[in-house]
């Protein structure tokens, strides 16, 4: 009987075993000639563009990188770890981060030096556009140097379901896009437009709203004294319902849902300009034949911007290493280095058009002239509260399906930002 | 008075354990409460100003808290009953002398052995609303197609988290066989035999004999499933990613601290965890401690 028992231990024994986890943590390193660069580029063009500035970086001056990248979970992991050494005044020389307020916390905690005089030593002022910098600054003051810039609004489309449906043209106004979604529903077998997990439709939103709202509309959402419970936002929702009402939602990640669109197996998929690289270089789709691209309907001429971003920490060791990495990175020759690789264009505004092809030229030359929106969800607009209330409102809705309780979500996320 | 050396070397071979377990666990339980008392709703070195229990008030008039308090007490209910009778039912079969029982032993105790990471991402896919594969696709090919409707199962925001309960069913009902298992074979066959003798039918040995022998692995089950119950993170991030529909307080707090980045509002939740857990294990540790005494 006893031996019954003690089986009966072992089992609940090894159980709370399972139950709990165990992890490790890193150690520190000496200063000196060595610069760390923390990021969560660990992959593809990302961790290849990367490697390219390192290897410059360490033919031009003197100084030897320790690349920090942290994999896993779209930078969630990375961040993780990051908060924990700068909680223990342990930063690295630079981390990677998205321009903007998603950077605010890290500012008012006093983690990062302003980059103002930077700015304005580099001269950087001139090349940078002036929009970039406005928006992506806290106070007056700006706190990381942009690399790269991603494009939010892109709607792309697949031309032969396109044609299967009778549309002659990607729909350019919000009117002809929800016509065209009606059309693919009616005519084809192929799903109208696809979603993936939550945060696809958050970018959606982003879309949709700077759509309805215009530029100037849009940004002044993401000020002190912003309307959210405005008429304009409420057409715009509307549109939200009726859009995401044609999707269909897939389970993966954003690659699945934009994967059926190069497939033939959905018409339309609003993501940010990865998704160039993703069905170039990954699903060796062809650009024009399997997938074309357009700015998302009613915001032709502006650019929903995110950007990478490098920063200065306070108290980092090696301080003048971090300042050549982030004259490397705000160069020309950096950028032109790096961006080719990642699929992204230049910040800079005098970058040479020859190093880049297919998308990415396109997307060069919408940049020139383009007026600038600040992407919410990749952090360049809301702080990472109103994100994250956002994004439970958007939730909610994906469940209930009522755009006034969403309006009244995005109203409340937009009080205690 | 003992004299030091009955003690010492005992109370010496323990203390860097209990040195550890005050610094590292409970140590850390304390700054955790302190925290959550706090209005620290930022990362820095400035600290927060004591603040009662704002953090907790707050939480509960917040309709986010409470729907993700909800989902869990689905989840928990449907996992805990589905994995309990599916694992007694198990038990119940494999009791009996069969052929082969080494075998289905390990397979059904097999799933216990892969980590919730992988089991959700397997089940994502078995759940996805892809009408051609997985669950979908299987209630098609038996005609029920129109019953799923190639929905996501975890999406529904009715039954969502009943289906997330699935995997975790399939993942520890073989344990939770285990445990019965050795429970039905502690009891002692002379009382089965007396039993049987008296004119017990077989389930009236069960139902008579072994089963009121059961209640240690009745609790020791509860409680061991209930805690991993209300501590589910990787199950549900690793099925659902961050989704609304499908958030639990332990993704809630993990959202507050790492991406929101206010401390203060996650100690808070953790502090509801964690009491969520003592009021499932400290009543089952006190029983436990009783009975120990008793038998000595």
């Amino acid at each position: 009987m006893r031996a019954g028992w003690k089986a009966v231990g072992a089992a609940a024994l090894a159980g709370v075993l399972m139950a709990t986890g165990c992890s490790g943590g890193g150690g520190g390193d000496d200063a000196g000639k060595k610069v760390e660069i923390f990021s969560w580029w660990t992959g593809g063009g990302e961790e290849a563009g990367l490697n390219a500035l390192i290897e410059k970086f360490e033919k031009d001056t003197d100084y030897t990188v320790e690349n920090a990248a942290v994999a896993g979970g779209s930078g969630t992991n990375a961040q993780a770890k990051l908060q924990a050494r700068l909680e223990a005044q342990d930063p690295p020389e630079s981390f990677q981060g998205h321009a903007g307020k998603e950077l605010q916390e890290n500012i008012e905690a006093g983690y990062l030096e302003p980059l103002t005089d930077f700015y304005k030593d580099e001269g950087l002022n001139d090349v940078l556009p002036k929009e970039l910098t406005e928006q992506s600054s806290t106070d007056g003051e700006v706190y990381s140097v942009p690399v790269g810039v991603h494009r939010s609004n892109v709607l792309w489309f697949n031309p032969k379901v396109l044609e299967e449906a009778g549309i002659e043209k990607p729909p350019e106004t919000t009117e002809d896009f929800i016509k065209a979604l009606k059309a693919v529903k009616d005519e084809t077998d192929a799903a109208p437009i696809t979603l993936g997990v939550q945060w696809t439709a958050d970018h959606l939103l982003e879309n949709v709203l700077l759509a309805e709202l215009g530029q100037e509309g849009y940004q002044a959402l993401w000020q002190e004294d912003a309307d959210w419970d405005s008429p304009e936002v409420t057409k715009a929702l509307e549109d939200f319902e009726e859009i995401s009402g044609y999707a269909e939602t897939k389970g993966g990640d954003w690659q699945e849902a934009a994967q059926a669109v190069v497939d033939g197996d959905a018409a339309f998929n609003v993501m940010g300009d990865w998704a160039a690289g993703y069905f170039v270089n990954d699903l060796k789709k062809k650009d024009g034949e399997d997938f074309g691209y357009v700015a998302y309907p009613d915001t032709d001429g502006t650019y929903l911007w995110l950007a990478d971003t490098f920063t200065l920490p306070v108290g980092a060791k090696n301080s003048e290493g971090t300042m050549e990495w982030l004259k490397l990175v705000s160069s020309k020759e950096g950028q032109d280095l790096f961006n080719p690789i990642k699929g992204s264009i230049p910040a800079r505004t005098d970058a040479d058009p020859e190093k880049y092809d297919g998308y990415l030229k396109w997307a060069l030359g919408e940049w020139s002239d383009a007026k600038l929106a600040g992407s919410y969800w990749h952090g360049v607009s809301a702080t990472n509260r109103q994100k994250d209330s956002i994004d439970n409102a958007v939730g909610n809705f994906l469940s209930d399906k009522d755009p006034d309780a969403l309006q009244k979500g995005l109203v409340e996320a937009a009080k205690n930002p | 008075m003992r004299k030091a050396r009955d003690w010492l070397p005992g109370l010496l071979l323990v203390l860097p354990s209990i040195i550890l377990i005050g610094i590292f666990v409970y140590g850390l339980i304390g700054w955790n409460f302190q925290l959550s008392l706090t209005d620290k709703h930022l990362p820095g070195p400035k600290p927060g100003e004591f603040v009662g229990l704002d953090n907790y008030v707050a939480l509960w008039e917040l309709k986010r808290w409470t729907d993700s308090v909800w989902n869990l007490v689905v989840f928990t209910v449907v996992f805990l009953g589905g994995a309990m009778l599916l694992g007694f039912v198990l038990a119940l079969l494999l009791d009996k002398p069969i052929r082969g029982e080494m075998t289905f032993r390990t397979v059904y105790l097999f799933p216990m052995a892969v980590s919730f990471i992988a089991t959700g991402i397997v089940w994502r896919w078995l759940m996805a609303s892809d009408s051609a594969a997985g669950l979908n696709g299987l209630f098609g090919a038996v005609g029920l197609g129109a019953l799923v409707d190639g929905q996501t199962w975890w999406r529904d925001p009715e039954t969502g988290m009943v289906a997330m309960a699935l995997p975790a069913i399939w993942q520890l009902a073989g344990y939770v066989m285990a445990l019965f298992l050795a429970g039905f074979r502690g009891v002692s066959e002379d009382l089965r035999e007396a039993g049987r003798v008296d004119g017990a039918t077989e389930w009236q040995v069960y139902r008579h004999v072994v089963l009121p022998q059961l209640r240690p692995v009745l609790m020791v089950a509860i409680v061991i499933m209930g805690h991993m119950s209300l501590k589910v993170f990787d199950l549900i991030v690793a099925v659902a990613g961050n989704s609304t529909v499908a958030e639990v307080p332990a993704v809630y707090m993990w959202k507050m601290v790492f991406d929101v980045r206010d401390p203060a509002f996650g100690a808070s939740i953790a502090s509801h965890l964690l009491l969520a857990v003592a009021v499932l294990v400290i009543p089952y540790l006190v029983w436990n401690m009783r009975n120990e005494r008793d038998s000595s």
